[in-house]
């Protein structure tokens, strides 16, 4: 049997994290997924995948973007995903930006929370990512795509 | 047992007074997780921190859950099936960064999902029910179409 490919799935704490792995939870019997994410606790929540903590930044913080971007830059050249994906918030932007850098596939997915139009981290996004998805139907263009949300009943 | 939540990340006095105030009328057990802030509570003890597996056990235990509009706190208590009311936070008062907690609560009332209240009495009525019913359950998995998509784009 071929060794799956590698994707890395980043979100922060909370919200963003639970929606993350709603999605990757069904991607991984096609991929072995590295996650990150900056809070210990969500390190509970992977069960045995490989996990890495990183530190959490806002727009109050934007000089740590940087220093969150380097260290995903390290972490993408060492691990060698095929895709980086994201939920949100900063943190996931900054580990897509380097994944840009990278030459490997940018993926964000905005947060359900965002119901009348994109995150300001997803409007970012927008600009450089390779697919950009939307949780809502309505806030689909011709780039941002709805395919469905975690609300699957 | 009613849950009530309203994340680690930010102050929500307005909402822990409010609570404050319509627990001597619950003659019920309640736990209350929330960042803490000036507000004092009177008649219940605050828990800032709760950790993931905890906060499901309780969460399996409660009647209701009752928190902000975040939506992990939403997705959590849809899942197990569990009635949840949200109370968002407003901006306008300090009480997040921007207005989406009250869209994205608005939306999820909309579509059947959550109950919404935004004021004491609201809040209080929702609190006292003791029939109040679970409205919708999720899969712990997000939809298949979008699952196909991120494979196909994936390869």
């Amino acid at each position: 049997m071929t060794e799956k490919q590698k994707i890395m799935a980043v979100a922060s704490v909370g919200g963003h994290f639970v929606q993350l792995l709603t999605i990757t939870k069904a991607l991984e019997k096609h991929y072995e997924i590295i996650y990150c994410s900056t809070h210990d606790n969500c390190r509970d929540l992977v069960g045995e995948r490989e996990y890495y903590l990183m530190e959490d930044f806002n727009r109050k913080t934007p000089w740590k973007l940087m220093a969150g971007f380097i260290k995903q830059v390290r972490m993408i050249k060492e691990k060698r995903p095929v895709a980086v994906i994201s939920t949100g918030a900063a943190p996931g932007l900054a580990a897509l930006m380097a994944a840009r850098v990278c030459g490997v596939k940018t993926i964000w997915i905005d947060s359900i929370a965002n119901v009348q139009r994109l995150s300001a981290s997803g409007r970012i996004a927008r600009m450089f990512v390779s697919r950009i998805y939307t949780q809502w139907p309505a806030l689909a263009d011709g780039k941002v795509i709805y395919a469905g949300n975690v609300l699957n009943q | 047992m009613i849950f009530v939540t309203t994340g680690t990340q930010e102050p929500f006095d307005r909402f822990l007074k409010i609570i404050d105030a319509i627990v001597p009328y619950l003659h019920e057990e309640i736990i209350v997780q929330a960042f803490r802030d000036i507000y004092n509570p009177k008649n219940f003890s605050l828990r800032e921190f709760i950790s993931p597996g905890e906060f499901v056990s309780i969460m399996e235990r409660s009647r209701l859950v009752v928190s902000h509009a975040g939506m992990g706190t939403i997705l959590s208590a849809l899942r197990m099936d569990k009635p949840i009311v949200v109370f968002p936070r407003v901006a306008a008062m300090g009480e997040h960064r921007n207005e989406h907690q009250i869209e994205s609560a608005n939306k999820m009332y909309d579509m059947g999902y959550v109950y919404l209240a935004s004021d004491e009495n609201a809040l209080k009525s929702y609190m006292l029910k003791k029939d109040i019913q679970p409205l919708k359950k999720i899969d712990n998995k997000a939809s298949d179409s979008l699952i196909n998509s991120l494979v196909d784009f994936i390869g």
